[in-house]
């Protein structure tokens, strides 16, 4: 269980299968039916094409480290220093998260760096996905 | 589509004070900008037939408040640049025949918090289920985040985004309002307090209070004013997305990509015509997004663009000339007061004055480079 105090995500119609799926263990994106393409946030629509033709499929929980900060003052929930990431999914999206079981600074956190997801519970209601360095390698 | 020239800025103030102004409150700095406009421009409330501000201040109260009776408002709000985007939403009315003369204003309490609303995501909003539970803690936290990525695509260092803060400060020095104008050096922003690697306090805007207003009126009009016009060339504008996360090339402003061009085309002119720049620089690497992605500087080539001094003073290119967000002031919603600047750069009133400028491009961001607006000035009608 996460420490408490984090800003606590409340989901909607349309974002719903998401938190459904990280309580499973599952981290679920969607792919426009016109183009192929993988797409995050959720949303019940292409963002390429505009077609209600799309599907939610789990994705392979790899990426990489695309950019962060690190931040150094309090925050609720948190332990300063600590990284605010924005990984690359393998599956082409983007996403924010934080990286965990890996030292806060920049010499540990290296971008491009390979990846897994994680799912750590925020309470009972809501999991998040949390990235780690990947096991062995990719 | 508007011509060149068609509508001119006939007012223009800040606030009496900048800074730390705990005796006012938000709608306060608003109107006390206000007054000083009107004052610039001969003009009483009666005289205005158009109000726009920005949320969470709403067009209704400024009117009210003032004794305006308007006849075409405009509340929109996305971040610091709406300002920008006011001014081109107003010279569209103006031509259109909607309203005569137009009131722009802000004022913030961003330092004292009088009044001022606060601006958290909603748990329920995309920001607040994607960014929110990570840990962001308002725009240090989020507005620096591509920048690492940027960083290693074109080999920027630590000390070239050092250097925006030090040229910076070397226009805040001939600013008597500048809230820092101490000189600094590339050690010191490299020394000081960290707040949100790579970025450390001196890298990050100023947080004050202060206000600022502009009227706005056809150019055949102008001439009748006590201050020299300063007419209004191209603008442009676009908005990407809330969430910086998502922001399609962390190297690169999409919104930037299109307001800037499409307020240069509009002007119809080169990037050899702009005398004075003003990009609006929340944070360090703002500056080197704008160069960039306004065509003053190709990919990768704005961190020696701004090492070299091109933007200093003596520069070629003078930019942020009043010491910007980083040194002048910063009330949460910076865009007014680069505008401020390029009007007085345009009047010849600026303390830190280009020599003979007669274009100034003022290029603003709100959010986390979530929305952009551009306007082109002249002091000289096409």
């Amino acid at each position: 269980m996460l420490a408490p105090g984090r800003a606590k995500p409340k989901p909607t119609p349309e974002t719903r299968h998401f938190w459904e799926g990280t309580k499973q263990g599952k981290l679920l994106l969607q792919r426009c039916g016109d183009t192929g393409k993988a797409y995050f946030p959720p949303r019940p629509f292409s963002p390429f094409t505009g077609s209600r033709n799309v599907s939610v499929f789990e994705a392979s929980g790899r990426a990489t480290l695309y950019s962060y900060v690190i931040h150094h003052r309090q925050v609720p929930g948190f332990t300063p220093p600590y990284a605010i990431a924005v990984v690359q999914l393998e599956e082409g999206p983007r996403m924010m998260t934080n990286i965990i079981d890996c030292p806060q600074t920049p010499e540990a956190l290296v971008l491009d760096m390979p990846l897994e997801v994680v799912f750590e519970p925020l309470d009972e209601e809501i999991t998040l996905p949390l990235f780690r360095p990947a096991k062995g390698g990719k | 589509m508007l011509k060149p020239g068609q509508i001119a800025v006939v007012g223009a103030a800040e606030s009496t004070k900048i800074g730390v102004v705990p005796e006012l409150s938000q709608i306060g700095l608003h109107a006390d900008a206000a007054l000083n406009a009107m004052a610039d421009a001969g003009l009483k409330p009666s005289d205005i037939d158009g109000v726009a501000c920005v949320g969470p201040m709403m067009p209704q109260q400024i009117a009210h408040y003032l004794g305006i009776v308007p006849k075409w408002v405009d509340g929109t709000g996305v971040g610091g640049c709406s300002f920008m985007l006011h001014v081109r939403h107003a010279a569209a009315a103006i031509a259109a025949g909607y309203c005569n003369t137009v009131l722009i204003t802000h004022g913030e309490s961003g330092k004292s918090r009088i009044a001022a609303t606060p601006r958290p995501p909603e748990p329920e909003s995309l920001a607040g289920q994607f960014e929110a539970p990570y840990g962001p803690f308002g725009p240090p936290t989020l507005f620096p985040i591509p920048v690492l990525r940027y960083m290693k695509t074109y080999g920027v260092t630590h000390e070239h985004l050092a250097m925006v803060a030090v040229v910076q400060r070397e226009w805040a020095a001939k600013n008597p309002r500048a809230m820092f104008r101490d000189p600094i050096t590339v050690d010191d922003v490299l020394n000081s307090r960290m707040i949100a690697y790579p970025f450390r306090i001196l890298q990050c805007c100023l947080v004050t209070d202060g206000g600022g207003a502009l009227i706005l009126t056809s150019a055949d009009r102008a001439k009748d004013f006590p201050t020299k016009p300063v007419y209004i060339l191209g603008t442009g504008e676009s908005v990407e997305t809330t969430m910086v996360s998502q922001m399609e090339d962390f190297t690169s402003s999409r919104a930037f990509r299109v307001a800037g061009p499409t307020a240069m085309q509009a002007a119809g002119i080169k990037h050899s015509d702009v005398d004075h720049l003003m990009i609006y620089d929340a944070f360090a690497h703002l500056p080197l997004y704008g160069l960039e992605d306004l065509g003053f500087c190709k990919r990768g080539e704005a961190k020696d663009f701004i090492w070299e001094r091109n933007t200093a003073p003596g520069g070629k290119l003078p930019l942020n000339t009043n010491g910007g967000g980083l040194s002048y002031t910063h009330t949460g919603m910076y865009g007014m007061f680069a505008l401020q600047e390029s009007v007085r750069q345009m009047r010849g009133t600026a303390p830190a004055q280009v020599p003979g400028a007669k274009i100034s491009v003022c290029h603003g961001v709100g959010g986390m480079f979530s929305a952009s607006g551009t306007v082109v000035f002249s002091n000289e009608r096409p």
